[in-house]
């Protein structure tokens, strides 16, 4: 498991960037912050050796995605194999959108924050230490502009995602349709040896 | 002459209804904080919902008391929950972090370590494993197997069609039935209500089947069960389908056609409309405001098999009664629905959000005027019923007048006992059979 994380955050940084855009520069620790955040570690866990189901793990922290560990069955047919492969990379693909979106829409409401701050003469830190916010009406400008900075890429989002859903739910179908098939057909006769 | 047994039966239903609401806000008051949360489900425009509203009044309030963030407020939970925990992980890491200093065996050491630093490497990174270990072990205790157990099943359902939500559709349909003129038939009564239970129930999980990704980002929806993985897409699929057929081949065939030709329009308005056009458009609030008035008038057609004018306008009421109620709602959500990509009004046309709450809510004292004319109650009833709808179009003036999160609050919280209350308003006031057109007479 450890292994293959160094190999998929390599595979995975390339989209990162493509997807934070030409409009601001990654600091190495944002960088790599979001290297791990799309990764999705799945934090090197193993599931118990007599278990053959899927096993689900708790909210990522960036994502707010549960991701899953796929039970790989020893006899995996194509058809089940193909839905696995499908389900394993709609998980990154969403783990990459949801952590991306979330830790941008992190990284911009504190630059709102500090640029209005900043106009009205306020420090970040009011003179007691607490960290001074603003209210609600002032930061609905901010939630505005984000919403609509961001619907083309809900919209090709949402797009992909129901298209995703139904191809896993249909292939979900189809494997359980396959298996019960497999158990009712007749057993092929077993030559004596 | 004694009572006809219709106007019994519509006492009897004020009283069922009125008994409902008391006894759900009862139990609401009673239920300890962190089965609000998960009660606390979507935000997002839904059918009408009395129970679920008075949930969602409880966790409003401590919601926004707290910062914009709408953290989770963290339940004294055995280790099974699925929250993250942040605090134990934190301190585990910091531990780690003090131990960094000491290099990691792995690392080639410029000199050949004497016996004494080796007994020191291995004790660091024997902590330092064991930390690790300890830190994956808490991790390794949120996992769960995807399996699903029987036992669990009937609990997981129950969440996935939003059973209480779908109860309070159910009590809504019931009042369009009892509103509706003619004799009170029992049989059909049952039929419209279970038939509509299931087609609600169909409806709410196709919803949370689309939603998956959102509802994990929301907090008031992360535990949803599919969220959750207590249960397969397929799984959610099959059980909309079961819930679909049934349903609606009860409404179409054991009441009448035309109340099934509604449920299955409404069955798709809801899923196939409401739900992508939450992300995509404003109009949503509109298409939901139909979805939820569609219940009563489904009562209505069951009772009577026709659509007339008292079934517009009890659809109307309710129609009218979603905007108050959902605008408020939003306006202390519009961080979570930014975030997630949710196209609401609150956060793209704050005005026009105000001013839609407000038009609504001078609406229904205008339709609560005209129940009497189109022969639905006496004349009683938009006297009785115009406090309470001076009330709320009073808040409603101050919501959009003060644009807060105080009116806000005031105003969603009033169209929590506003609409339960109007219906019962109404149905006390429902014109008696053989008295048309001259609404007040005392009943024989």
């Amino acid at each position: 498991m450890a292994a293959l994380r160094p190999a998929r955050s390599a595979l995975l940084s390339p989209l990162c960037r493509a997807f934070a855009g030409p409009s601001y520069q990654l600091s190495p620790e944002r960088a790599a912050e979001r290297r791990d955040a799309a990764s999705g570690r799945v934090s090197g866990f193993c599931p118990p050796r007599k278990s053959c189901h899927d096993w689900i793990g708790p909210p990522d922290k960036h994502s707010n995605l549960r991701p899953i560990h796929f039970y790989v069955p020893e006899n995996e047919s194509p058809l089940e194999q193909k839905l696995r492969k499908l389900r394993q990379e709609t998980q990154e693909w969403n783990q990459q959108f949801w952590a991306n979106q979330n830790l941008t829409f992190r990284k911009e409401k504190e630059e709102f924050i500090h640029s209005r701050l900043k106009a009205k003469g306020l420090e970040l830190r009011a003179g007691s230490g607490q960290k001074a916010t603003l209210d609600a009406e002032e930061m609905a400008d901010f939630y505005k502009e984000f919403l609509s900075k961001n619907f083309l890429k809900h919209m090709y989002y949402n797009r992909d995602w129901y298209k995703r859903n139904f191809a896993i739910t249909f292939f979900m179908g189809k494997v359980a349709l396959e298996r019960v098939w497999n158990k009712l057909r007749p057993k092929p006769k077993t030559t004596s040896t | 002459m004694a009572a006809s047994p219709h106007t019994v039966s519509s006492r009897l239903l004020t009283g069922w209804v009125g008994g409902c609401v008391w006894y759900l806000e009862r139990r609401a008051l009673q239920e300890s904080p962190h089965t609000f949360m998960h009660l606390f489900r979507s935000v997002s425009k839904q059918w009408i919902t009395f129970q679920h509203l008075t949930f969602l009044r409880r966790m409003y309030v401590t919601q926004l008391n707290r910062s914009l963030n709408q953290q989770v407020k963290r339940k004294p939970e055995p280790v099974a929950s699925p929250f993250l925990e942040k605090t134990p992980l934190g301190q585990a890491k910091a531990e780690i972090c003090e131990m960094r200093p000491l290099p990691p065996p792995s690392l080639p050491l410029p000199r050949k370590p004497n016996e004494k630093e080796l007994l020191e490497l291995e004790s660091a990174s024997i902590i330092d494993s064991s930390l690790d270990a300890e830190k994956e072990t808490k991790e390794e205790k949120h996992w769960k197997e995807m399996k699903l157990h029987l036992d669990d099943l009937p609990g997981v359902l129950a969440r996935l069609s939003k059973i209480k939500l779908t109860a309070l559709v159910v009590s809504t349909t019931s009042a369009g039935f009892a509103l509706a003129p003619g004799p009170f038939d029992w049989p059909c009564f049952l039929l419209t209500s279970l038939g509509t239970g299931l087609a609600s129930c169909a409806a709410n999980s196709i919803n949370q089947f689309f939603e998956v990704p959102f509802d994990s980002n929301m907090n008031r929806t992360k535990n949803r069960p599919l969220v959750r993985g207590q249960i397969s897409p397929l799984l959610a699929v099959t059980f909309a389908t079961c819930c679909a057929v049934p349903g609606v081949a009860l409404l179409t065939w054991g009441v009448n056609p035309l109340t099934g030709a509604l449920g299955v329009f409404n069955i798709f308005l809801y899923t196939c409309c409401y739900t992508p056009l939450k992300r995509i458009s404003i109009a949503n609030t509109w298409v939901g405001a139909v979805v939820g008035a569609v219940p009563p008038v489904m009562g209505w057609t069951a009772a009577t098999g026709s659509l007339d004018a008292g079934a517009f306008l009890l659809g109307g009421i309710l129609y009218s009664w979603q905007f108050p109620h959902f605008n408020a709602l939003s306006w202390g959500l519009r961080e979570d629905y930014s975030r997630g990509g949710y196209c609401m009004m609150s956060v793209t046309h704050p005005a026009l959000c105000r001013r839609v709450a407000l038009r609504h809510c001078l609406a229904l004292i205008g339709l609560s005027a005209a129940a009497p004319a189109l022969h639905v109650t006496t004349w009683t009833f938009p006297v009785i019923s115009l406090p309470i709808n001076l009330y709320i179009s009073y808040l409603g003036f101050r919501f959009y007048r003060d644009a807060d999160r105080k009116s806000s609050r005031k105003l969603f919280f009033c169209s929590l006992w506003h609409l339960p209350l109007l219906l019962l308003l109404m149905l006390t006031c429902k014109r008696p059979p053989g008295a048309s057109g001259a609404g007040g007479e005392p009943r024989s």
